[in-house]
């Protein structure tokens, strides 16, 4: 990596992150939303805070494939702008789609499986966006990284949020899925695990 | 002396909304918008101009007394369900585009005195044309207004003379990848078919179209000539016919065949009978910002319903 990316690391993440906000505000003040400018910002925020979890999901594998430091550096924040596309997505669906329809919300909460999921990856999230900072992070010390596993069952919720409410075809969310298996795959202690399988067989070799 | 009887489909020109009250609904939307936009900058504001925005609601309600405000042409033309055309929905705009009509044959076939394939016009020989102004409710939940033209299915049955054993008619729409981008995929069966009841079809709310707003219908409204059904959800009016089959059971159906656990063959609109995975409560009318309560078929009951007394509708979907 080029010294000058790893050493503004942040605000370029930063930056990047921003850029499909700055995209929906464009389309936004220049009217081209199309005919049904809600319906367009709910998928859009969907997707990007789909993404979002899984770009985060890639920074561990990252480190350990490029053996650098600084995808650990920007954890957080992709981490924290996911919780911001999902809240979007959420605040969009409770204030522009539904106009605080308590009654329409509360049925869809409890009739539509696809909004289950969707509610509870974004509860979920609640937790581990409160606990991002440095201080909350020494405080809960082991329990820490056990409560952040979470993002996992939350990026899995994402999936299924998606394949659930979707009318026709599997395609997309097919991709979503093929991304998260293998960054969970890359997560599996692959290494240690076909050494246990072979080394009993070394062990029993005489030789 | 023509006499012509107003039906309570029927929209009068009073009806209309103003064009200064279109605008300033217009405005309200725009302004709101981007109040929303400027709370995305700042999360923290989200909540702040949410409420901002809610003031200028009063203007959505009183627009929302004019029941029948047409849909802008843009929207009707833009926003479409074709996937003939592309998933998208903006899709069939783009890619319909050097859709081609002419010439154009129609198949008739089955139970019909009438048999044969006709080209378009010897089949719209006769007809009388007229302009209807219907409200469209898609089963994915947003509804338009659209002035169309064309006439009533009825006057083209009667034309076509079905024998006595016909009790269905079923539509099918053009099969040609080469023109249809979204056949090359597998996203339904193709061709794409469609079926009414006879006497659904002999209703004098079913209607075939071959324009609207006043223009011949462009390739992703479904040209040259579609079905149009009101009180059924936007997938029964189907669009750009090649054949009409009339049977004696019930024909298959393109969304029933592709998950009929969510997709009747009927397809009425009913804000009682919930989408397996959606609710029909509500709709989005096209180009306002709060959803309006969904009408058992679409608020045209008065003309449909003696056609299904005593079935039951959560059945019978």
């Amino acid at each position: 990596m080029p010294a000058f990316f790893v050493k503004h690391i942040k605000p370029i993440c930063f930056t990047l992150c921003s850029l499909p906000l700055a995209y929906l505000a464009m389309l936004f003040f220049t009217d081209q939303l199309g005919a049904n400018p809600i319906e367009r910002i709910t998928r859009y925020s969907g997707t990007w805070a789909l993404r979002m979890t899984l770009i985060t999901l890639m920074a561990t594998p990252l480190q350990r494939a490029l053996g650098a430091v600084w995808p650990f550096r920007i954890r957080r924040m992709l981490g924290l702008f996911g919780f911001f596309y999902v809240t979007l997505h959420l605040a969009n669906y409770i204030v522009l789609d539904q106009f605080f329809d308590g009654y329409e919300i509360y049925f869809d909460l409890v009739e539509r499986p696809f909004i289950m999921a969707g509610m509870a990856a974004f509860l979920l999230l609640i937790p581990l966006a409160v606990t991002s900072t440095k201080k909350m992070m020494r405080r809960l010390g082991k329990r820490w990284k056990q409560l952040h596993r979470a993002v996992y069952l939350i990026a899995a919720l994402g999936v299924l949020h998606y394949f659930l409410l979707i009318k026709l075809g599997w395609f997309e969310p097919a991709i979503y899925l093929l991304v998260y298996l293998a960054l969970m795959l890359m997560r599996m202690p692959i290494r240690e695990t076909l050494s246990k399988i072979f080394k009993p067989r070394q062990v029993t070799d005489p030789r | 002396m023509l006499i012509k009887s107003r039906n309570t489909h029927d929209c009068l020109e009073s009806e209309v909304t103003d064009y200064s009250l279109y605008m300033q609904r217009r405005r309200f939307i725009e302004t709101s918008a981007k109040g929303f936009g400027l709370a995305m900058i700042a999360p923290s504001l989200l909540l702040s101009a949410c409420s901002e925005a809610s003031p200028g609601s009063d203007t959505t309600t009183s627009a929302g007394k004019q029941d029948q405000e047409l849909t802008p042409y843009e929207d009707v033309t833009t926003y479409n369900n074709f996937y003939e055309f592309g998933l998208g929905k903006s899709d069939p705009a783009k890619y319909a585009t050097k859709f081609n009509v002419k010439p154009w044959t129609v198949k008739v076939e089955g139970a019909v005195e009438n048999p044969g394939t006709y080209d378009l016009e010897d089949l719209l020989k006769g007809m009388q044309q007229e302009e209807r102004i219907y409200r469209l409710r898609c089963v994915e939940a947003w509804s338009m207004v659209i002035p169309w033209y064309g006439f009533a299915l009825a006057d083209l049955i009667k034309k076509l003379k079905p024998t006595s054993t016909a009790k269905y008619v079923q539509f099918e729409t053009l099969y040609d990848p080469k023109q249809m981008p979204g056949q090359r995929g597998r996203a339904l069966d193709w061709p794409y078919v469609e079926g009414l009841r006879l006497d659904e079809a002999m209703n004098p709310l079913a209607f075939m179209a071959t324009g609207l707003y006043g223009k011949d219908l462009l390739g992703q409204n479904g040209a040259p000539f579609r079905l149009v059904v009101p009180w059924k959800y936007g997938f029964k009016s189907i669009k750009s016919i090649v054949a009409i089959r009339f049977t004696e059971t019930e024909p298959p159906t393109s969304w029933n065949i592709t998950n009929s656990g969510e997709y009747g063959f009927y397809a009425n609109v009913n804000p009682k009978v919930n989408h397996p995975r959606w609710s029909q409560r509500k709709e989005r009318r096209i180009g306002e910002f709060r959803k309006r309560p969904t009408l058992l078929f679409n608020g045209y009951g008065d003309e449909v319903a003696s056609l299904y007394q005593g079935m039951d509708l959560k059945r019978y979907f």
